[in-house]
């Protein structure tokens, strides 16, 4: 008799705590799903950038899904790199202006032709190599799609595949 | 069923008694709660954190009533409705800014009192573990608070600070992205900042200070000595009328008219900063609404992280991190860092007692190159001071080993 409760309890306690088990994953997941970024944030979109205007070592800051992007046209002096983006004739840095240390954005200082964190010190040249500091990667480049005189961001077009493939780019 | 008195009328203290207790509680918890003799006036900053939490919850209930956790209305709820719309408004967001600094200069007042007299060693470690953990908690609820203004430096301190979880490979996981909810701080992250600074986190934090109350019941607090006695002794000679000869007093209301002297001069302090200095806790950066495409020239936290921000600052990206994740946890070892047998204070012990000293000049060197721009002499100093901090944990156990039982 004695042994039969034993067992009877050891049985309860073991289906109480499967079913709790059970019903606290399902729950974890449910938070984790709560935290995710929403359907209407993820779909955020595509930004598309006419190049045509641009002058020669003038940095212009656009957006794209909430973070800044560097579109900086190359003069002659500044020396081609495989990163660079290309619309018709000319190069285009075209990179995520956050600092891949910690994301701050670097300030372009056109005289140096360079890229200067202030956070802590960071700095990238032109075509977006890190040169100096913390930074362990070069800034990152954005899907994009050459379209004519325009560039989609967002899109993956072939020639940001070719980077990719070459590992140029996160 | 217990016995109940008929004839005791409602409320009155047998009618208590008998249903709540009250007669024991208060004896358990405050007359015959024993406090050693020989502590100094540090030991009250306990009873001063307490107050000061209280001071920010109620703070915190007034300016909640009119705060709005949405990106396009944060800045203006903060800087127009609650300063100079809300009757008062002011006061309660002044009591809350200068409380957020200065509840941290009493946390670290407290820790390194209780590391200089050894007061986290044998018998005592779950007080340091759960004070330690407080300390963690209390930083990631000023963390959060700090993004709810939704200005510059609550923007670009979240991107730094989230950023941190990019580390390696947790970037693969969309580990950021999934904290923040967004591609970068936005909506999403302020409303969940918003949720852990107004209710996980305060709930979390009251958890802990019952328990950090608990772990002190047992091992009792220390003493300026680090003296061993038996308190259930040192209490009977008290309770027999011996006050002179015992080496205890009870906490009610003996000790706490010391801990409430102690809490009205910092009152006086704290009051001052609150109605004349107030900006010393608010930094001029975040009057500028947050803009996700400007950076402010110069991000720094703060005060009160900047010795560990600067920890990270020297190194590269990797190495600062682990060097970061080490400095935010390293104190919770010191119990077990600490190998001498001795509970004395600093002064009385072998080399510990210059340890003390350089780790806490070290730490004031951090704070002051966290906040200074990151250029030439200062980011020799920054290094230096660094890894002076991790050579110092490595040393504690050689050192305190080396030292003689007193
Ligand atoms: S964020 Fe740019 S150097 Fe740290």
């Amino acid at each position: 008799m004695a042994d039969n409760t034993k067992g009877r309890r050891d049985f309860m306690g073991m289906a109480l705590g499967g079913f709790t088990a059970l019903g606290g994953i399902g729950a974890l997941y449910a938070m984790k799903r709560t935290w995710d970024p929403l359907p209407s944030v993820k779909a955020a979109g595509f930004t598309t950038i006419d190049v045509s205007a641009a002058q020669e070592n003038v940095l212009n800051v656009e957006k794209w899904r909430g973070k800044p992007i560097f579109v900086l046209k190359k003069s002659k002096d500044m020396k081609p790199d495989d990163r660079d983006v290309i619309v018709g004739s000319d190069r285009f840095l075209v990179a995520v202006g956050l600092c891949t240390h910690l994301g701050c954005i670097p300030a372009y200082a056109a005289d140096e032709h360079k890229f200067k964190c202030a956070c802590h010190g960071g700095e990238f040249d032109a075509s977006g190599h890190q040169i100096f500091g913390p930074p362990p990667s070069p800034l990152e480049i954005p899907p994009f799609k050459v379209e004519g005189t325009k560039v989609v961001l967002g899109e993956e077009g072939p020639e940001y595949k070719k980077m990719k493939e070459a590992g140029l780019t996160a | 069923m217990a016995h109940f008195d008929e004839n005791a009328k409602p409320f009155s203290q047998k009618w208590l008694d008998e249903r709540l207790a009250v007669s024991t509680l208060k004896r358990v918890l405050s007359t015959e709660y024993w406090i050693p003799k020989n502590i100094n006036f540090l030991w009250a900053m306990g009873m001063v954190l307490a107050a000061t939490f209280g001071l920010l919850l109620v703070s915190g209930i007034m300016l909640l009533m009119y705060y709005k956790p949405d990106v396009n209305l944060a800045f203006d709820s903060v800087n127009y409705t609650i300063m100079s719309e809300v009757g008062y408004g002011w006061l309660w967001r002044h009591i809350h800014g200068v409380g957020a600094s200065v509840v941290f200069l009493i946390i670290y007042i407290h820790m390194f009192v209780g590391i200089y007299y050894g007061s986290y060693k044998r018998g005592r470690e779950l007080i340091w573990l759960s004070g330690m953990l407080l300390f963690v908690t209390f930083s990631a609820e000023a963390f959060s608070g700090y993004m709810l203004p939704w200005g510059q430096m609550s923007y670009w301190a979240g991107m730094v600070i989230t950023n941190l979880f990019s580390g390696g490979s947790l970037e693969a996981y969309g580990l950021v992205e999934w904290i923040r909810g967004d591609y970068v701080p936005g909506d999403a992250f302020l409303t969940r900042f918003f949720m852990l600074h107004v209710l996980l986190l305060p709930l979390v934090i009251i958890g802990l200070i019952v328990l950090h109350f608990g772990t002190l019941r047992i091992p009792h607090v220390n003493n300026q000595d680090g003296e061993e006695f038996d308190f259930e002794e040192a209490a009977e000679l008290y309770k027999a009328g011996k006050v002179k000869e015992s080496k205890v007093i009870p906490f009610n209301p003996v000790f706490l008219s010391k801990d409430v002297f102690v809490m009205g001069i910092y009152f006086i302090f704290f009051f001052y900063l609150v109605f004349y200095h107030f900006e010393f806790a608010m930094d001029p950066v975040n009057f500028d609404p947050a803009d996700g495409l400007k950076t402010p020239p110069h991000i720094y936290p703060e005060w009160y992280f900047l010795w560990s921000y600067e920890i990270l600052r020297p190194f590269s990206k990797d190495l600062g991190l682990i060097a970061f994740a080490i400095a935010q946890v390293i104190f919770f070892m010191l119990p077990f860092l600490d190998k001498s047998p001795n509970v004395a204070p600093a002064s009385r012990r072998g080399l510990f007692k210059y340890w003390f000293w350089i780790m806490l000049v070290d730490m004031i060197i951090l704070t002051f190159m966290g906040k200074l721009p990151p250029q030439g002499i200062w980011n020799t100093i920054g290094l230096v001071a660094a890894l002076l901090f991790f050579a110092l944990w490595i040393a504690l156990p050689i050192i305190t080993k080396l030292e003689k039982k007193l």
